[in-house]
């Protein structure tokens, strides 16, 4: 019993990584219909920004902001130097781009930082949490973090003019634009959110497995798993989807006998086989219709 | 003048679909832009909100907006409420009428000017907070005008307002349409296949066939010209 405790509370604080870059995947295919395959190279690049700020003696939670904050322009600079361009341009052309920009940065981080693995620090630290066995307190941290950072991005869509411009933009552009909106910009903004998401997402993983180019490779097969589960067109159902991948995830190495550490990430993707088989919206999404 | 086209022309890729559209309109008044299925009116509405490839030129007040993408000149207080109504289906009622507010500043204002939409659409503040696409065909309408009111523009393109109403709703709407004109001093550019309603609201109409204006007169003089009765007025 306290092993499936133990376990259900481990996938829970790896289910807040997949739930964040779930969602700033969720928040990219909204605005432009294409899943970004470089989000977790974008995350991977703020961690060592993040790194390299700790590295030069800057506070963590000092560094911590201003990567969020870099990280955000950073996602709008790609969008409007990379993406915008390709706005009419075939489903190839954008897949192209995305791995472009995901060797880009993979090789830029060795490039830069080289490509030992390198420690990263974590604010919380590693101790139990409150002499829980259960959780220790850096597990506790992800989730915490998670849950406000989530909290923060539902009021600014349900409770502003530029949350709901967003929505608008992302649900009807040329609506939005008669009313208008500057769809561009909005689409923009949405890489900044999701580059800034995804940046704490790599900032909070860091401390777990370590810093290295490759460190998000894993975390963005669940994080699709989890986006695909709940939905790629509701974000509140994406962020549940991360949720649950972490719990499945953990729960099977464990309890599963041969599936164990090494045949772990095979079960993210027989989560999006059995979810694009059974049900292809998600949980929470809607299938989109169109006349044609 | 507030609205001005001189040679106006449109292009779907390589399709032109108007060849020198040029009529005005100025501020306060009504006119109207009839024709057959295909004849234009709807490419004119959208030639001017730059949805579409344009030549010649547009002028409001004075200068020109050819070539501007719509977000601006809608910024110019230009309101138009689509064909199909563009529905924000997914949003709420009252979602959809804060986003017709949306390049305003004037945020106490916003909220009294909801309230005067619901005043004229009593239907809509019932609804204000349900999903807007569950809404009807009539009441969908409805919010689309409602949605441009709320840019309190100074120009309103209408495009076919009337389609798939019911006659009453129909009557409706066109006398709220008259009592803004009134008020506000909004000045309403309408497309309409119901020739009948939409003479009796303008002042002055023009009559479109294949992408070129042929005639174009008071709407008394329209209405009273034997080929436009048989062709558009059924009588």
């Amino acid at each position: 019993m306290q092993l499936l405790l133990q376990q259900v509370m481990a996938g829970l604080a790896n289910g807040a990584i997949y739930a964040l870059v779930a969602l700033a995947v969720v928040m990219i295919y909204q605005a432009i219909d294409h899943l970004n395959f470089a989000q977790g190279e974008m995350a991977t690049f703020s961690a060592y920004v993040a790194w390299q700020l700790i590295a030069w003696g800057t506070p963590y939670w000092l560094a911590f902001v201003a990567v969020v904050i870099l990280s955000f322009i950073g996602g709008v600079a790609i969008e409007r130097i990379l993406f915008k361009p390709l706005h009419n341009a075939s489903i190839l052309a954008n897949l192209v781009a995305f791995i472009a920009l995901f060797s880009i940065l993979n090789s830029g981080d060795g490039y830069l930082w080289d490509y030992t693995i390198k420690s990263f620090p974590s604010p919380f630290g590693t101790k139990p949490l409150l002499g829980s066995v259960l959780i220790d307190a850096h597990e506790a941290g992800m989730i915490g973090v998670t849950a406000v950072m989530v909290g923060l991005i539902y009021l600014f869509f349900r409770g502003t003019r530029l949350g709901l411009a967003m929505r608008a933009a992302a649900a009807n552009p040329e609506s939005a634009r008669l009313v208008g909106i500057r769809v561009g910009w909005m689409t923009a903004l949405g890489w900044g959110i999701a580059a800034a998401i995804g940046g704490v997402a790599g900032m909070l993983i860091a401390p777990v497995v370590f810093l290295d180019p490759n460190m998000m490779f894993g975390v963005l097969l669940y994080g699709f798993a989890g986006a695909v589960l709940g939905g790629l067109t509701s974000p509140g159902g994406a962020v549940l989807g991360g949720f649950a991948v972490g719990i499945i995830e953990n729960l099977a190495g464990t309890f599963i006998p041969y599936f164990g550490r090494d045949l772990k990430l095979t079960i993210a993707l027989l989560v999006i086989v059995a979810v694009l088989m059974v049900r292809p919206a998600g949980i929470f999404g809607r299938s989109v219709v169109s006349r044609v | 003048m507030m609205l001005e086209t001189a040679g106006l022309e449109a292009f779907y890729g390589e399709q032109q679909a108007l060849f020198g559209v040029g009529f005005d309109l100025d501020a306060g008044h009504v006119r109207t832009l009839l024709g057959a299925n295909g004849a234009g009116k709807t490419t004119v509405l959208r030639a001017l909100c730059g949805m579409v490839r344009t030549g010649g030129d547009i002028r409001f007040d004075g200068k020109s907006i050819s070539g501007w993408a719509t977000e601006d000149i809608v910024r110019l207080g230009v309101a138009h409420v689509p064909e199909g109504r563009g529905t924000f289906v997914r949003l709420t009622v009252e979602e959809n009428l804060q986003l017709g507010a949306m390049t305003r500043r004037d945020h106490a204002a916003i909220a009294t000017d909801i309230e005067q939409i619901y005043h004229h659409f009593p239907r809509l503040k019932e609804r204000r907070t349900q999903q807007a696409g569950l809404l009807s065909g009539g009441e969908q309408q409805m919010l689309a005008v409602g949605r441009g009111l709320m840019l309190r523009p100074r120009l309103m393109l209408l495009d076919e307002p009337s389609f798939g109403l019911a006659p009453l709703v129909v009557e409706e709407l066109f006398g709220i349409l008259r009592e803004v004109n009134r008020d506000t001093g909004v000045a309403m550019l309408i497309v309409e296949q119901n020739a009948a309603l939409a003479l009796e609201l303008a002042e002055h109409a023009y009559l479109l066939e294949t992408g070129r204006i042929v005639m174009d007169g008071p709407s008394e003089a329209i209405a009273a010209d034997e080929t436009v009765r048989r062709a558009y007025l059924g009588y």
